[in-house]
Formats: C-alpha cells, sequence, structure tokens
C-alpha cells in the first residue's frame, strides 16, 4: 500500500505519469436557472515521477478548482484523474487510500491549520490517519518538521500556529504532508500570501524535496517568475482550459499563444516591447464564448494579424480544442500560432 | 504577522511581551475582567434604586387598598418601610444594607428579603437550569446538523421550526399547554412544583420531575432556536475554513472532520452565548414560573412587582442582573482555556 518514493529524479520526458487527468471536465451547477460555471472545461495534465510542473493563469481561470479535483476532494463532471494509470475510485475507503500518496499544500497556511491544534497534532495528524497512534509517532513528526526545514523539531511540537510567522506556518503545512511521505504535492499557491523575504525559502524547499526525496509537485500559481523558478514544465490556463504547454524554457521563454504574451508582458522585468494590457469583458465560466475561447480578448484577434494570416474567421468560430497532457512536446491552442505565416517569431523571453 | 525570519528558529517567546513589568499577563487579563464586572455590579445597583423608585405605584396604598386605615397608620407604615426618609437618606441606607447583602423587609410578606430569595432560588435554579441544558444540547445538535448540511430539506425543516417556536410568547404556548395536556387530556399537572402528600425521596423526585415537564417543555420550545442558529452559523463560518480542507485531503471521512475540526472550532462562539444564557437562568423565567405558578424567584419578582415591594424588586434586580454579570466573567475567563489565540 505504501509506496516509498521514487528517489530517482525522473525528468521531463519518458515514464508513465505519477497523476494525470484525461478531458478533465468540472461544473458547478448555477442556482435557480443561471446557467452552470464550467470551472473547468476540458483538461489533460500529466505529472511525472519527481517533476515540477506550474499551473499558470489568472484568478477564476479553475486552477484551483483543478488542483482540488487532482485530490479528489471535488467530483469531476466528465473526464477522469488517473494515479499512476489507474483511475480515481470515490469510494471513502480508495480515497483515503489515494490521499496517503498525494498531499495538497494550500496558499494561505493560517487558514489551513486549525487554530487550536498545536504543530505536533497539526503534523502528526496524517499519520494518525493511516496508521494510528504509534509508538515512533514523535520520531516521524520530528522528522517531518526537520525536512520541512523547522529545526530543532522539538521546539515547535508544543506551539500554536498562531505563535509562528507566516513562513513557519507554510513550513508546518507542508511537514503534515510530508510526514505520510507523498509522491506528489499539489501545491495550490504555495507563497502567494507570504513575505517575499519568505518565498524563495518555501521555493527552495520544495526544489530540495524534490532532488532529495523524487517528490512531484504541481504547483499552481498566478506568478509567472515563480513557475520561471522552479518548474520543470509550465502549463497555462485560460477559462478552465490548459491553452498552452511545454517546458518552462518553452512556454515563457518562447510563448506562442497572444493569452501567455499577454500575461509574459505586463512583467516589469520583461523585455517584450510593449505592454498588452488585456481589454474586453473578464472571463466568466459560466459564458464561455464560441470559437476560441480567448477570441473577445485575443490581441492578436483585435489588431488584424489574425485577420492578416486568414484565421480569424476560425477564431470566432472554430474551438482550437483540448491540448494533450504529454510531457516533452510543446503544444498551444491558438490558430493564429499553427497558422503557416506570418511567424511569430521576433518574441524575446524574459532571461 | 510576526518576524518574517522564516527559518528554523521559532519567533520570540512569551518572554519578550508588553505590559507593566512584574506583572504576569493572565493575573492583568483576569484583573481587568474582574474590574469590569465590579463596576457593571455597582451601576445596576444604582439603577435598581432608582428605577424602581420611578415606577408609579405607592406601595403603601397598594397594601392598604380596600381596607380603612387611618393617617396615622399610614404614616407608621410609612415609617416602618423607611419610606418617610428624605430619598438621599433612603439611598444611603440601601447601599448600606447592600453591601452587607441585607436586603431589608418585604413590606408584604414582612420577612427579610434575603430568606425569601434563599428559599425560592432553589426551585428557579432547578426548572431554568434543566431546561437551559436540554435547550443548549438541543440547539447544539440540531445546529451542528443544520449547518453541516446547509440548504437541505432537514435543514430547512429543522430551523422552520426552531424559528417559529422562538416567535411564540412563552406565557402563550405555556397556557396552551396547560389547556391541552393538562387541564384537557390530564397528563400533568396545571400548577406548582408539587403534590400534596407524597412522601419518600423517589417519589417526591418523581412528582417534582412530574411538574417540570410542562414548564420545561414551554421553556426549552422558546429557546433552543438561539443556541441552534448560533451553531448553525457558527458552523457555517468554520465549513470554509481552509483547515477542513486539509484535513480531508489527508484522508480523514467528512463525518470525522466535522467532529474534529469544524464543530470544536464552531462551539467557541457558542459556549460565549450558554454563559451569558446561564446568567439568565435565574431572570429568564419569569413568565413561565408565573404561568405555571412554579414557586421561583420570577413569581417572587412577578409578585414584588405589583405593589411595588420595593425590597423585593430592588434586591431581585441585583441578583437578575449580578448573575448574567458573574456569567459573563466566567465566559470570558472560560474562553482562553478553549482558545489558545485568546491566551496571552
Amino acid at each position: 500500500m505504501s509506496a516509498p518514493a521514487d528517489p530517482a529524479r525522473g525528468s521531463a520526458a519518458g515514464g508513465a505519469p505519477v497523476l494525470s487527468t484525461a478531458g478533465l471536465q468540472i461544473a458547478f451547477s448555477g442556482r435557480s436557472g443561471r446557467a452552470a460555471a464550467r470551472a473547468v472545461d476540458g483538461v489533460d495534465l500529466e505529472i511525472g515521477a519527481g517533476e515540477i510542473v506550474a499551473l499558470v493563469g489568472e484568478s477564476g481561470c479553475g486552477k484551483s478548482t483543478l488542483a482540488r479535483a487532482l485530490l479528489g476532494l471535488v467530483r469531476p463532471t466528465a473526464g477522469a484523474v488517473s494515479f499512476h494509470g489507474r483511475g480515481l475510485v470515490y469510494r471513502p475507503r480508495d480515497l483515503k487510500a489515494f490521499r496517503r500518496r498525494v498531499q495538497l499544500v494550500l496558499q494561505d497556511p493560517t487558514g489551513a491549520l486549525n487554530p487550536r491544534h498545536t504543530v505536533y497534532d497539526a503534523v502528526a495528524e496524517g499519520r494518525r490517519i493511516h496508521t494510528g497512534s504509534t509508538a515512533d509517532e514523535r520520531d516521524h513528526v520530528a522528522e517531518a518538521l526537520s525536512r520541512a526545514g523547522l529545526r530543532p523539531p522539538e521546539r515547535f511540537f508544543l506551539r500554536y500556529p498562531h505563535e509562528l510567522s507566516g513562513g513557519q506556518r507554510q513550513r508546518v503545512a507542508i511537514a503534515g504532508a510530508l510526514i505520510l511521505q507523498p509522491e506528489v504535492i499539489v501545491a495550490d499557491e504555495p507563497v502567494a500570501s507570504l513575505d517575499a523575504s519568505v518565498r524563495g525559502e518555501i521555493l527552495q524547499l520544495l526544489l530540495r524535496l524534490r532532488d532529495d526525496y523524487g517528490l512531484a509537485a504541481l504547483v499552481v500559481t498566478h506568478d509567472l517568475g515563480l513557475a520561471w523558478n522552479i518548474a520543470d514544465r509550465a502549463a497555462v490556463m485560460y477559462l478552465g482550459r490548459v491553452v498552452e504547454t511545454g517546458t518552462v524554457e518553452e512556454v515563457l521563454a518562447a510563448p506562442r499563444h497572444p493569452y501567455t504574451r499577454a500575461l509574459l508582458s505586463v512583467l516589469p522585468e520583461s523585455s517584450a516591447g510593449e505592454q498588452q494590457i488585456l481589454a474586453g469583458e473578464p472571463p466568466d465560466p459560466t459564458r464561455i464564448p464560441a470559437g476560441c475561447r480567448f477570441h473577445v480578448r485575443c490581441p492578436v484577434l483585435a489588431s488584424g494579424a489574425a485577420q492578416a494570416a486568414g484565421v480569424a474567421d476560425r477564431c470566432r468560430s472554430e474551438d482550437p480544442g483540448m491540448l494533450g497532457g504529454s510531457p516533452g512536446v510543446a503544444q498551444v491552442a491558438c490558430h493564429w500560432a499553427h497558422a503557416p505565416e506570418p511567424e511569430p517569431a521576433e518574441w524575446a523571453g524574459p532571461g | 504577522m510576526d518576524t518574517p525570519s522564516g527559518a528554523g528558529r521559532p519567533a520570540a517567546g512569551p518572554t519578550a511581551r508588553r505590559g507593566r513589568p512584574g506583572l504576569h499577563p493572565a493575573v492583568r487579563y483576569l484583573g481587568g475582567r474582574v474590574l469590569t464586572a465590579v463596576v457593571s455590579l455597582l451601576a445596576v445597583m444604582v439603577t435598581s434604586f432608582f428605577l424602581f423608585r420611578v415606577l408609579p405605584g405607592d406601595p403603601v396604598a397598594a397594601l392598604t387598598q380596600g381596607r380603612s386605615v387611618s393617617v396615622d397608620q399610614l404614616e407608621a407604615m410609612r415609617r416602618d418601610f423607611g419610606l418617610d426618609q428624605p430619598l438621599p437618606q433612603q439611598f444611603v441606607d440601601y447601599c448600606l444594607g447592600m453591601m452587607t447583602l441585607d436586603f431589608g423587609m418585604s413590606y408584604q410578606y414582612r420577612v427579610p428579603v434575603s430568606e425569601l430569595i434563599a428559599e425560592r432560588l432553589g426551585p428557579t435554579l432547578l426548572l431554568a437550569g434543566t431546561g437551559t441544558v436540554i435547550a443548549a444540547v438541543l440547539g447544539l445538535v440540531l445546529g451542528t446538523r443544520s449547518g453541516w448540511r446547509r440548504g437541505s430539506l432537514m435543514d430547512r425543516v429543522d430551523t422552520g421550526i426552531a424559528l417559529t417556536l422562538w416567535s411564540v410568547p412563552s406565557f402563550w404556548l405555556g397556557l396552551l399547554l396547560i389547556v391541552l395536556l393538562a387541564s384537557g387530556a390530564g397528563l400533568f399537572p396545571t400548577s406548582g412544583m408539587s403534590s400534596p402528600g407524597v412522601e419518600g425521596t423517589f417519589a417526591v423526585a418523581l412528582d417534582v420531575a412530574h411538574h417540570m415537564v410542562l414548564p420545561v417543555a414551554t421553556m426549552v420550545a422558546v429557546v433552543y432556536a438561539q443556541y441552534m442558529m448560533i451553531m448553525r452559523s457558527s458552523v457555517l463560518d468554520e465549513m470554509g475554513a481552509d483547515y477542513l480542507t486539509t484535513a480531508r485531503a489527508k484522508g480523514l471521512r467528512d463525518a470525522v472532520v466535522l467532529r474534529r475540526h469544524a464543530v470544536p472550532n464552531a462551539l467557541l462562539p457558542t459556549v460565549t452565548l450558554i454563559f451569558l444564557n446561564l446568567g439568565r437562568v435565574v431572570s429568564g423565567v419569569i413568565l413561565i414560573e408565573t404561568v405555571f405558578a412554579w414557586p421561583g424567584l420570577g413569581s417572587l419578582f412577578y409578585s414584588g412587582l405589583r405593589v411595588p415591594d420595593l425590597p423585593i424588586v430592588q434586591a431581585l434586580f441585583v441578583v437578575f442582573a449580578g448573575s448574567v454579570i458573574i456569567m459573563n466573567l466566567l465566559a470570558d475567563l472560560v474562553y482562553p482555556l478553549l482558545d489558545p489565540r485568546v491566551r496571552t
């Protein structure tokens, strides 16, 4: 039942994915006649062993819902989440076994820790759920805390979350995940609520866990810089669907999707020339546009470049489709990027 | 938040706290709360004296109503009650009496008020205490269920029933129960606390319990809604909390997440409410005691108010308010034991 984490550092390509989704759709039914919100609308995503994947997108694009679905916390409307190639079974017992091997780290550690539980209880809880209270529980808690960078661990045992700093709290949350020796950690904006000075430390911690224990991670973020710093691969999500995927270098240094470009262009250190502030209505998952879901805000379409490439009509009427999740190949869901001409090659990425 | 020194050292320990040197934070907390309570109690004492003198009605006239009494006899009664003194002198006497727990003589019963209170306290505590415990348990259980399954049919039905009963006047419900179940069906006694001629500890207990059914049922029906609604909304507040997601993601079953995480934290605000209500246990049942002729403080207050029997109403007012203040103080003292965040 317990699978020790594979210490071999699997790289982006090759090997069966640990955690993957196929055609995943999640809709939240609307109240009394309002249209359902399609938070996740067809996503194929793969996370390989020892791989760190960044899921990038603006708020409301469905990335947190996707993260929760990966843990079986939200049941998909259609499609499936697979772990080691086997579809998730949503029976309590199967979910429990699954959750021993895939763990969640949330954005705000202040909320993610029960304020009335001590650090020891918070970290030990996962182990108690799956193996009960054992004599060596203390050692395991101590080890998890020191793996999360809280040393000496004994000094933290009896502290309450409110006595710790934000970074320490997030380390406690991570230790609570680590004590189960998971294969994958799904981290939903793990540093967004932390001080800038602490962010780097937490990201370093995730990288070190990958290097030392072969821990794979899906890092959900709206921060492209963060994705650049820690991820092997990146998937850009817009309105419930992944619109561009590839290695971090491919996606962030040579973006092909107009949405990715727009996101990158507003970074302060961007060398992408002029900033593209996206106009038009903000994305609303209850009303996903026909055709390419980005076309109503697409700067390429608005500037006439898509017209020049002869794809403007397809942008408005034809869905560019879902991207396969397999690593190794850079993919983009954009008619214009796939158009033979003009080559969108004059892009110079950050870094 | 705290220090941003994220690395492996705990933040500054409890030694680095501001405040007057040499005074333990817990002592300061305690002292502050006790001081607040004492000030409130003094304010209540002063209010009580003037409040009932503003009320219309002359005790002497009320007590001698329908009888032929001479002016001299009226004067004698006034002197007896101390009502011939100027108001400031009465106030000083009242305050001195309060300080020594001497509440004076009742005008109508001609016995010390403290004796009356001692005699009536037991029945009130029995009735109201039982009612409060049952209402609190019922409210907490139903509120938890409703909050956890918000919007379900069960939630809507339970909430609807509770709010309907909450808006029913207790004396009306009491009268209705008497008419239906006591004098109508004859299942329960209509009034009082015991039947004459019952002997033996067990038989007496059973008899009192039998008398308690209707008043307690009335009280529970009317008040459980507030515990339920508070618990429901606290559970709802906790429902969105991330730590519940964390617990689920670790593999905890839903029922256990509720029991181990949501309910203990949702109980915090409810505990305060329960303590405040324990204070009102003494005063909250005036109407019910009157309707069921329960020999408690509430009916004593009611009979005192009709005269007005100033020593009785003054003393009871202070006792009622004082019990709320003391329970409030206790809630403040208990809260830090339950919530580590309030511990200073």
